[in-house]
């Protein structure tokens, strides 16, 4: 090999070297600009939530209040709407309505998967029909029944009820795993003895926990925020749940009250941030499970 | 099977009750009356804001939906590249979709506010005169499609997953082969994601065709019927003017819109979605 080509090998590397790093650079620069675009409402929220009133309408905002009035907190919880008996409520709602997901889904789901019936498939594009069908659709007949016939306005009942009787997106997460557990496992059960109900909570329900737990995480979160059905539903404040509370709060108090707005927003969300903290893996895992076998 | 008892409960009977009441005239006080097609005549022929919430819908479904694709997409696309720090820039992008309802309502009214918000503070560190965002009628919707960006984690995450699931070996192969990063992901990225495109897309547009709870709690349809959505103006109907018959109606015209658009969606699949071997 001749001193030249060894020369023009290493420009070629030293080339090659200067692109990847300047493309790296590029990637880092979006990167940090994206997450910051990105993050920011979110600090800003917690930011105003910590001033005191003649800091939040001044010009030009800070992103950080010079005292952190952590005053605000209780304040915008207590004094001029009841949080407390939201929060009550909506936790009530949420862990009731978890709960029934989870029994209702996994045995849905355990059906479609493991136990034959000549009807199977057509009932499972049923189901998948249904995830298709919009809320709306649905919701005028049952407030109809519910608030009219059965006299159930301004009740929880119209609210979990619907989640003791399954959840399309639930069933179908379910179905999908119970489908790669060997079949195996249910003979030999069978030949043990075991009856189909031991079979589903001795065998399958532990072998599904990840999906369950992605499951109760995904029912928690669309409870926690959910908006429509309790706002068709419950009439008095007593039976608010947050994010109605919420909603009041701002109709009502927010052009001067920002701060306790926020306040009471970050005290809302933190649930949900908590949940994802903990639970990270299984956060992302079903996303992105929901992408790849939808 | 519960689910059995709840479909049958839940949706198979509202569906059919839903059709029913669609051909009624019921003010919730008195009992309805039979009125046949005369709410669909009715939305048809003269309800200019049955129009005007449809318009703003389809408008706000045809940018917010392609344009969360993209972002999605190309912050996917940042975060797939050999990164330090991944989890944390993944948290970044990821968080803010899980606030949602009405608490990303709330903390958006704060950031558009024309007078003290960051984000007219943000222009103005560029020179750009902010807007009055949701006070005004051009600017409100954009608004509001900008404010639906801030929630494409989700998305986001699902591609993330595609594109990991993307073999080097084609990659290893195109460079052999001597194509540069742009052919790479022309050639190889773009049609290995296409299924993963076409999934946000439909489920993007099943789920915007439904946009309420921000609507109603930011704008509530203002300024002028700006930002009426289809499923507010549904809202209205039912439960402020209680028309439940005529409500019902404009559901079962929702849901028709909706299928056609997805059923027009898996029907154009064929033309550039692509499926690896027979895989599905």
């Amino acid at each position: 090999m001749t001193a030249a080509t060894t020369s023009k090998k290493l420009d070629w590397r030293a080339s090659r070297h200067a692109r990847h790093v300047v493309s790296q650079v590029f990637v880092y620069a979006l990167l940090l600009a994206g997450s910051f675009v990105f993050i920011t409402p979110l600090i800003w929220m917690f930011s105003t939530s910590l001033r005191p009133e003649w800091e939040v309408y001044t010009y030009p905002p800070k992103l950080f209040p010079n005292y952190w009035f952590w005053e605000n907190y209780p304040e915008g919880w207590s004094s001029l709407i009841p949080f407390s008996t939201f929060l009550k409520n909506t936790l009530t709602i949420t862990l009731f309505n978890v709960t029934g997901n989870l029994i209702s889904c996994s045995l849905s789901a355990f059906g479609f998967a493991r136990l034959h019936s000549r009807y199977r498939n057509v009932l499972f594009m049923l189901l998948l029909s249904t995830m298709m069908l919009p809320y709306e659709v649905t919701m005028i007949p049952q407030y109809v029944v519910f608030a009219k016939y059965l006299k159930w306005g301004n009740d929880f009942k119209p609210l979990i009820l619907p989640a003791w009787f399954g959840w399309p997106f639930g069933i179908f997460l379910l179905r999908q795993f119970f489908m790669t557990i060997p079949f195996e496992l249910d003979d030999a059960a069978r030949i043990d003895g075991a009856s189909t109900f031991r079979i589903f909570t001795q065998i399958m329900l532990p072998l599904v926990k990840p999906a369950m737990a992605t499951v109760a995480i995904f029912a928690f979160v669309g409870n926690w925020n959910n908006f429509m059905a309790p706002l068709i539903y419950l009439n008095s404040m007593s039976k608010f749940t947050m994010a109605l509370g919420l909603r009041l709060f701002q109709g009502q108090h927010a052009t001067h009250n920002q701060h306790l707005l926020m306040a009471v927003s970050m005290v809302n969300i933190t649930p949900i941030l908590l949940l994802f903290f903990f639970a990270q893996k299984t956060f992302i895992r079903g996303v992105a499970l929901t992408g790849i076998k939808g | 099977m519960p689910w059995m008892i709840g479909f049958i409960c839940f949706s198979a009977i509202p569906i059919v009750a839903s059709l029913v009441l669609s051909a009624a005239d019921w003010p919730m006080l008195q009992p309805p009356t039979w009125v046949g097609f005369g709410n669909y005549a009715e939305i048809f022929g003269r309800d200019p804001l049955f129009r005007k919430s449809l318009v703003n819908t389809v408008y706000y479904v045809f940018i917010s939906v392609p344009a969360g694709i993209v972002v999605a997409l190309a912050l996917g696309i940042l975060l797939n590249q050999k990164v330090i720090a991944r989890p944390f820039f993944r948290t970044c992008f990821y968080v803010p979709s899980l606030v949602t309802g009405v608490s990303v309502a709330v903390l958006w009214s704060w950031l558009l506010n024309p007078q003290f918000g960051l984000i007219n503070h943000f222009l103005s560190l560029f020179g750009i005169q902010g807007a009055e965002w949701l006070y005004n009628t051009k600017t409100a919707m954009p608004a509001m499609i900008v404010m639906s960006l801030w929630g494409v984690g989700g998305s986001m995450v699902i591609y993330l997953a595609g594109l990991q699931g993307i073999p080097e070996q084609y990659y290893e192969a195109a460079e052999i082969d001597g194509a540069g990063t742009w052919k790479k992901f022309q050639h190889i990225t773009v049609p290995m994601i296409t299924p993963t495109i076409f999934f946000t897309l439909v489920m993007g547009v099943i789920g915007s065709f439904q946009t309420f709870t921000q609507f109603f709690v930011m704008t509530n349809g203002g300024p002028a019927n700006a930002t009426l959505t289809y499923v507010l103006y549904l809202y209205r109907n039912a439960f402020e003017y209680f028309r439940m018959g005529y409500a019902a109606a404009l559901a079962w015209l929702l849901f028709i819109i909706i299928l056609i658009v997805t059923i027009l969606q898996f029907w154009g699949a064929g033309h550039w979605v692509y499926y690896e071997g027979e895989l599905r």
